[in-house]
């Protein structure tokens, strides 16, 4: 086991060396920052100084450490537009975003694994065709639809939820939570809604396929055959041998839905990191894009190998290959 | 006589297809007194797994039980619905499988599975669960039973899984155990430890036996009375020896003959020529007559039921008035 985890941990920090170099890449071939840090009267002499202050005169090897070192503490330098450190922008920006992602997240299992049963188990029901069909709907709509359909209808027809922002945050230290407040926890609900319907119908084609799957297999007929309750079958010895490629698709796609957030955020003006990137693109502010790309690739490794960690202590099999 | 622990009549299992009903199982009646080991016998296709399967209710769909009855002690079974026949499984008959090595589940220890198994059969808590486990798995002979609990089903070897799968079987002391092929997907030198442990639980116990297996060697060391299965139906039925010594039906006497014996000195093995009718091409009249060396012109119009000779009943025109009258 410990083995595993030294290799699956030595894997990731590789991956992220990886791209923290091209995040400095951008550095330096999307124009030259001294251009855009001063203004068009800046003298020569000052020019020199700063470029020698943000150590652009170092040797290209040398600048990448330099780059790799303060990103690992944090800091990705002051963002070009205002001024402010970059890291505590995102900061700023990072829990609106995890909050809506978990919420999301947590409702499409929540939802989905139930449903994947139901029509693996009831296979050819009309209930089972009727959310077969649905979930065709739900995969192809793209989110933003989602979200102004949503909007309309609950919003602006029903008025019994927010069509913007976050609501009222509590702060704790520095993290800025909208699920204490009643006016934060009403507007996660419809940009959740609409960023986990694709990861419901997901989840639940998923957890359908493999039910059918393992529901063929002898395991399965010799728990009934000893006479284990039909819930005991389906939801123990079944589902847990769905879980593997479930935990996957989940773990992989919370770095989707972070991504996918930017669409839904834009849609429902929430004040997460997504909407901080579109800004950033529009102002060609490179410290915080380059802080974005590295914090999301951050996030998709560490759930990755988080993810393959946890195979391992779902499947006693992997544990074992592991330690060998 | 006492009153048998599992009694079949006339059973048919259909399975419906776009191309027409297919009869799996036509007109089986079987019994099998408490205590008692019933072979069952028949090349693969023969019907005797899905008698088996019909038996426990499992059998996968669209496969059905169309005709006649199955009784456990008296009372039917082929008629409950899965909350009746859950209560049945396990606790009243037991079954054992095949392969071993996908009988049990692998994400689940041996021990999960034992104790789960137990807790729903007799309602005790956890910990009295787990001593009852303990000693399912010492009396099926797994070395070191506190520790190998805690296993998964991968760190077993086949042998052993078996050894496990027929504790998971007997835990909950069943009356009657289906044994479908439990020694086929062994080694040789494993199979006999394995009928013989199952022979010597099912003695202990008192608990009747029906073994399905396409195996002679398995029935004559194991069964006391031995039914002979052929494209559904039976051929014959009789006490072991009698069956092995003087088989009555010209089937069974070609599986026998197929058998070689250390004792007689043969240069050459006697074989069926031909093979079982496909379910959609059953020949009319008794399925075994396109093989038979001994058919006449009654055996292609009319099809023979088992009818009492001896110590057993045959399903033969040889035995029922010749194969040329009717």
């Amino acid at each position: 086991m410990l083995a595993f985890l030294v290799k699956r941990t030595a894997n990731a920090a590789l991956v992220m060396l990886t791209v923290a170099f091209m995040a400095f890449m951008i550095f330096r071939f999307v124009g030259d920052p001294v251009e855009m840090m001063l203004n068009e009267q800046a003298t020569q002499a000052e020019r020199a100084e700063l470029r020698e202050r943000l150590g652009l005169n170092d040797g290209f090897a040398m600048q990448f450490v330099r780059f790799v070192t303060n990103a690992l503490q944090g800091d990705f330098g002051i963002s070009y537009r205002n001024q402010q450190d970059v890291m505590k922008l995102i900061g700023e920006r990072f829990p609106a975003t995890f909050e809506l992602v978990i919420v999301a997240t947590i409702l499409s299992l929540v939802v989905g694994i139930p449903l994947g049963v139901i029509t693996a188990i009831h296979r050819d029901s009309w209930l089972s065709d009727t959310l077969q069909m649905t979930s065709i709907v739900g995969v192809s709509l793209p989110s933003f639809v989602v979200g102004i359909v949503l909007i309309l209808i609950f919003s602006i027809t029903l008025g019994v939820l927010p069509a913007f922002g976050r609501g009222d945050v509590v702060q704790l230290g520095w993290w800025s939570t909208g699920v204490l407040t009643p006016s934060g926890r009403a507007a996660l609900v419809l940009p959740a809604i609409s960023l986990s319907l694709f990861q419901i119908t997901l989840v639940m084609r998923l957890v359908r396929a493999e039910m059918l799957e393992v529901l063929r297999t002898d395991f399965i007929k010799f728990a009934r055959a000893r006479g284990l309750p039909a819930r005991l079958v389906n939801f123990r010895h079944a589902l847990r041998n769905c879980l593997m490629p479930v935990i996957t698709m989940t773990g992989m796609q919370i770095g989707n839905l972070i991504a996918f957030a930017l669409i839904t955020e834009t849609v429902f003006q929430w004040p997460g990191m997504g909407m901080l990137f579109i800004q950033a693109v529009t102002f060609v502010d490179i410290p915080v894009m380059a802080a974005y790309l590295v914090l999301v690739s951050f996030i998709f490794v560490a759930i990755n190998t988080v993810v393959d960690i946890t195979y391992a202590v779902v499947d006693p099999r992997l544990r074992e290959d592991a330690a060998r | 006589m006492t009153q048998p622990v599992l009694s079949v009549r006339d059973l048919r299992v259909e399975f419906p297809t776009r191309s027409g009903t297919l009869v799996a199982v036509d007109g089986v009646s079987l019994d099998i007194a408490p205590g008692e080991i019933l072979g069952v016998v028949g090349e693969s296709g023969a019907g005797k797994s899905m008698t088996g399967m019909a038996v426990l209710g499992l059998l996968e769909p669209p496969g059905r039980i169309a005709a006649g009855e199955v009784r456990l002690a008296g009372a039917r079974i082929d008629n409950l619905d899965e909350r009746g026949l859950e209560r049945v499984r396990g606790r009243e008959i037991g079954a054992i499988f095949q392969d071993p090595l996908t009988s049990l589940n692998p994400v689940l220890s041996i021990g999960d599975q034992l104790v789960e198994t137990i807790r729903v059969h007799t309602r005790c808590d956890r910990r009295t669960a787990r001593e009852q486990a303990v000693a399912a798995l010492t009396a099926v002979g797994i070395p070191a039973p506190t520790t190998r609990i805690d296993h998964f089903p991968h760190q077993f070897s086949g042998g052993m899984r078996q050894r496990v799968v027929i504790a998971l079987a007997l835990c909950a002391n069943p009356k009657l155990v289906i044994a479908d092929e439990p020694t086929t997907a062994l080694d040789v030198s494993i199979q006999a430890q394995i009928t013989a442990l199952l022979k010597r639980l099912c003695k202990e116990h008192g608990t009747a036996v029906m073994l399905i297996t396409h195996d002679m060697g398995v029935i004559a060391e194991t069964a006391d009375r031995v039914a002979v299965m052929y494209a559904g139906r039976l051929a014959e039925v009789g006490p072991v020896l009698d069956v092995i010594r003087e088989p009555r039906h010209p089937y069974t006497r070609g599986l026998m003959g197929s058998i070689p014996s250390l004792r007689s000195r043969v240069d050459e093995l006697v074989q069926i020529d031909g093979s079982m009718p496909r379910l959609d091409r059953m020949p009319p009249g008794c399925a075994f007559h396109p093989r038979c060396p001994d058919a006449g012109p009654r055996c292609a119009r009319e099809r023979p039921d088992p009818h009492p000779v001896g110590t057993g009943a045959v399903a033969c025109w040889l035995e029922q008035g010749g194969v040329n009258g009717g």
